[in-house]
């Protein structure tokens, strides 16, 4: 079971109740889609993606970020019982989405990426150590229920 | 995945425009690497104080940044520009090259926090091409 201290409790909430949802997702995901360009294979019928400015333009794509990043919620308000909270996506992401769940970290590193470049200073060494760890769960639990 | 022209052009425009505040944005990379992955502070455990603060910290973070310079300017021979380097990192740092990407990932951090509008996906899917061509030449003596 991981364990979280108060500290990092009031760390993660806080990142997420100051978020601009339809800002941070959308440009997480973009950049990963141009900066891991092989991620695009997951978004054949989303429309042009065919270089930077047309996936950064794209609206399915600022669509998907937005509901990915929102899908984070659920893990923020159970964060004692993340890998059961995403049970049932993780099976999603593997029966039904095929996604290689090494994908997961690739967002999850452009989402700390905007993220810091978001928040700047505030975005101290701390601070970024427990935000990854609370991504680094997220994208296990995710991947759990592949087999 | 090799640099083409426009890779390593956009690597030496953003490095152009962080050169002043090399050794401060090292130092940050550094810093936060120990911190987030606290199995990279097994390589440094004669330092003793591996807070960000300190000043071990700072000046390693400084000498990785400067070198990393060094190798912009020879962005066309990479691996041979890295030869000795890659020698001391295999023979007598012994470094776990895994530990590369980590650095790496700490340093794009870094510049995102830094320049936030000139680190468009564009610089930094250069960037990290880049930094993946320098931990491949760094690795090249190891075996």
């Amino acid at each position: 079971m991981v364990e979280w201290t108060e500290q990092e409790r009031s760390i993660i909430n806080n990142i997420f109740s100051n978020l601009d949802y339809d800002d941070i997702g959308p440009k997480a995901l973009a950049r990963c889609l141009i900066v891991y360009p092989w991620t695009q294979r997951y978004f054949a019928s989303f429309g042009n993606l065919y270089n930077a400015d047309a996936i950064k333009t794209n609206p399915n794509i600022a669509a998907h970020g937005t509901k990915v990043l929102h899908g984070l919620d659920r893990a923020v308000k159970n964060l004692d019982n993340i890998k059961a909270t995403y049970a049932e996506l993780s099976v999603l992401h593997s029966e039904k989405l095929h996604v290689d769940p090494d994908n997961f970290k690739l967002l999850a590193d452009c989402l700390t990426i905007v993220i810091a470049a978001k928040l700047g200073n505030a975005f101290n060494p701390e601070v970024q150590a427990t935000f990854q760890k609370f991504l680094a769960v997220v994208v296990s639990a995710l991947g759990r229920q592949y087999h | 995945m090799s640099l083409s022209d426009k890779d390593k052009s956009l690597v030496k425009g953003i490095w152009a425009k962080a050169e002043g505040k090399a050794a401060e944005l090292g130092a940050e990379a550094v810093a936060r690497m120990l911190v987030a992955y606290p199995q990279t502070k097994t390589y440094f455990s004669q330092w003793g104080d591996l807070s960000p603060g300190s000043a071990k910290v700072k000046k390693h973070g400084a000498t990785v940044m400067t070198a990393l310079g060094q190798v912009v300017k020879n962005i066309d021979n990479i691996t041979g520009f890295l030869s000795s380097l890659s020698e001391l990192h295999a023979f007598k740092l012994r470094v776990d090259p895994a530990n590369f990407k980590i650095l790496g990932h700490n340093i794009i951090l870094v510049f995102a926090m830094y320049f936030p509008a000139e680190f468009t996906p564009e610089v930094h899917v250069a960037v990290d091409k880049f930094l993946q061509n320098v931990a491949l030449g760094l690795s090249e003596k190891y075996r």
